[in-house]
């Protein structure tokens, strides 16, 4: 089932929690909404779920109209970020709730609810665990069991607020991991919540990303890395480094520090922004760019060493005055970087917001450089 | 160290309290407890054990004749049946005026909330005269209540009035924290799962629910059976018909026949007692499993 959101509007007491948000979920998919708290995701998903009303707008599932319909029949299943497992009821009556919960005739007997449950069990790795309270799980056994729960009546659309908000990292990772297979496998239309881009990126079809009750942008999760259409976006997916300055004569400056940036035909201010892997470090300054910056902390945690540096002699934007560069082992064994050693940062890809234009060019300077270069695209 | 040491060491680790060196992080137990199970002595347990010694005079026979006369019988009789139906009454309206108190937002509420304990600071006897004026034949409630062919003053009905009115607060300010800690979220699961209003209510809410309403019920029942204030001056006290158990005690107690007095009160105190021990230890076990212990 696809679902269409038109035109959400909703107000908490004077806070605008959702300002006009309209959206198509596509069926079959698995879809992200990304935000930071406060940005209205969990309302939206609140109010597709009817767990909410809109103040104004509309939902649809596959063009039905079900803005009026309460929740519990728009046969959605909903799991919480806190399980809100029934902790009377053992794993298997809680299970079975959404089957008991069916009128009479619809309600399939006994032994077929029983039926329906131990295959549930079986597909969450828990049948050992029937017979235990709530209380006797762990989070990520709690988890399951809620997953368990809420598509046993074989809902067509799944909505999950920060379901694995609560988990420790490994549980989290197994989790994401088994949401995705469970996805594939029963192709429901999916809705998560998350405050994690990581989480987000990696999980879902598409990612919509929300802030201050607006839709920012909306894309897979590639090509919204790749190409984020506003500040916000950048920002909030994943670290960047950014230098502002001015556009003169084809080179932005600030300073002491200058980036070339080729193809831009804008003059006055701007903000260069770049992601970690978008730079490389050099021992001296580069053709087209004169970035100093000093190091502050190397930190070898990961498949990658990342580099922390401030800048010397000029000011970055944001993220307390400091660029991230990650670098490969390799880099690093050779080189050797320590703190307190001057670095030049040398761009490679980099994304120019100019003045209030909200679309960023990208400007590219390995392709400009003269010089026959061979480079690995991943 | 040799082994015994370390053994005698462990062992004072494990039992601070005995030595003397107190590894609590919290300051203050043995002061507290102290205090506490003093004060308990001076005004629990001395009377009770006055009552037991006072009881302990008589001889097992005296004893038995004192509390199985007929019409001691006949008080407990009365006593029982109108503690329950009271008891059982505030159950279902003292969880109504707590999920009302809970569940709602409306102008009052505060007032309603601060109503609610009035049974508890106002005194039980002004409450039976009250109660007594209302109810009587020509009384506000009364007039038309004999009308319909109801009397409730000077009835058993009237000692249910009473012990009603004596006991509300103990249902509500026993249900009312529980409903309060309710997560909104099982509502919104069960929900979600399609289940109706009613299903959710009886799968879901009553069973988070019931313990602290059993609890509430048996408190209400047995402040019922010792209520003397606001029964005898609605209760007309007709041997046989309408007279409370602890009216026996206080009748006794004007002959001055001490020793029959303790004798029946010591019925009352044990029926307490084995009630409000049984639901302690059966509320723990339903507890202990929800805590998955």
């Amino acid at each position: 089932m696809s679902i269409t959101v038109d035109g959400i509007k909703k107000r908490f007491g004077k806070f605008q929690a959702l300002n006009n948000v309209s959206l198509d979920i596509p069926e079959g998919k698995l879809t992200a909404l990304l935000g930071p708290s406060g940005s209205g995701k969990t309302t939206l998903l609140r109010i597709i779920a009817g767990l909410e009303s809109a103040d104004s707008g509309q939902i649809s599932f596959s063009g039905r109209d079900v803005t009026g319909l309460h929740v519990r029949d728009r046969n959605i299943g909903f799991v919480f970020q806190h399980y809100a497992l029934f902790r009377h009821m053992t794993v298997a009556q809680n299970i079975a709730f959404g089957l008991d919960s069916l009128p009479r005739k619809q309600r399939p007997a006994k032994a077929g609810i029983q039926k329906r449950v131990s295959e549930l069990l079986e597909m969450i790795q828990l049948p050992h665990l029937a017979q235990r309270y709530p209380a006797q799980l762990s989070g990520g056994q709690k988890q399951r069991v809620a997953l368990a729960r809420s598509i046993a009546t074989q809902p067509k659309i799944l909505l999950l607020d920060e379901p694995f908000g609560a988990l420790d990292a490994k549980v989290r990772k197994d989790l994401r991991r088994w949401l995705r297979n469970l996805h594939d496998e029963f192709h429901f239309t999916s809705i998560f919540v998350t405050h994690d881009q990581e989480e987000a990126l990696e999980l879902s079809d598409q990612v919509v990303v929300m802030s201050q009750g607006r839709v920012e942008q909306v894309n897979e999760p590639i090509e919204l890395y790749a190409r984020p259409e506003s500040r916000f976006v950048f920002d909030f997916l994943g670290q960047v480094n950014v230098i502002s300055g001015q556009v003169k004569q084809g080179s932005l400056n600030q300073g002491n520090a200058w980036v070339t940036v080729p193809g831009v035909q804008h003059k006055g201010d701007a903000q260069l922004y770049l992601r970690p892997h978008e730079v490389r470090l050099a021992t001296a300054p580069v053709a087209h760019a004169n970035l100093p910056l000093r190091i502050e902390a190397v930190s070898l945690i990961g498949s990658e060493v990342r580099v922390e540096l401030r800048p010397e002699g000029w000011q970055s934007e944001g993220s307390n005055n400091i660029w991230e560069v990650g670098i490969s082992h390799a880099e690093f064994n050779s080189q050797r970087p320590t703190r307190g050693d001057l670095r030049y940062a040398v761009p490679e890809v980099g994304h120019l917001f100019t003045g209030n234009d909200a679309q960023p060019a990208t400007v590219n300077w390995a392709e400009a450089e003269l010089a026959p270069r061979v480079r690995l695209i991943s | 160290m040799s082994t015994a040491n370390q053994a005698s060491a462990a062992k004072s680790q494990r039992w601070p309290l005995t030595k003397g060196r107190s590894k609590r992080v919290l300051p203050g137990f043995g002061l507290s407890l102290g205090i506490s199970l003093f004060f308990i002595s001076l005004v629990l347990l001395l009377p009770l054990t006055g009552l037991v010694i006072e009881v302990s005079a008589m001889s097992l026979s005296e004893f038995w004749f004192v509390i199985t006369d007929p019409r001691v019988v006949a008080s407990y009789k009365v006593t029982a049946l109108a503690a329950l139906a009271a008891s059982l009454f505030n159950g279902a309206f003292g969880l109504l005026l707590a999920w009302v108190l809970v569940r709602y937002e409306f102008p009052g509420k505060r007032l309603i909330d601060a109503v609610v304990d009035l049974p508890f600071a106002l005194p039980t006897a002004v409450a039976g005269i009250t109660l007594a004026t209302l109810f009587a034949a020509n009384g506000w409630y009364g007039q038309f209540l004999t009308k319909l062919g109801i009397e409730v003053a000077f009835t058993p009905v009237g000692i249910v009035v009473a012990m009603v009115f004596t006991s509300l607060p103990f249902v509500v300010r026993t249900v009312q924290p529980v409903l309060e800690e309710l997560a909104p979220e099982d509502e919104e699961a069960a929900v979600s799962l399609g289940a109706s209003d009613a299903h959710v209510f009886r799968r879901v809410i009553f069973p988070a629910l019931w313990p602290a309403l059993v609890t509430g019920v048996a408190l209400s029942f047995t402040r019922s059976l010792g209520e003397f204030g606001a029964v005898i001056f609605i209760a007309g006290n007709m041997p046989y018909i309408s007279e409370v158990t602890s009216l026996m005690i206080f009748i006794r107690l004007q002959e001055y026949d001490y020793a029959a007095a303790s004798a029946i009160a010591s019925v009352i105190l044990l029926a307490s007692l084995v009630l409000l021990f049984a639901i302690t230890v059966w509320q723990a076990r339903y507890l202990k499993r929800l805590e998955g212990r």
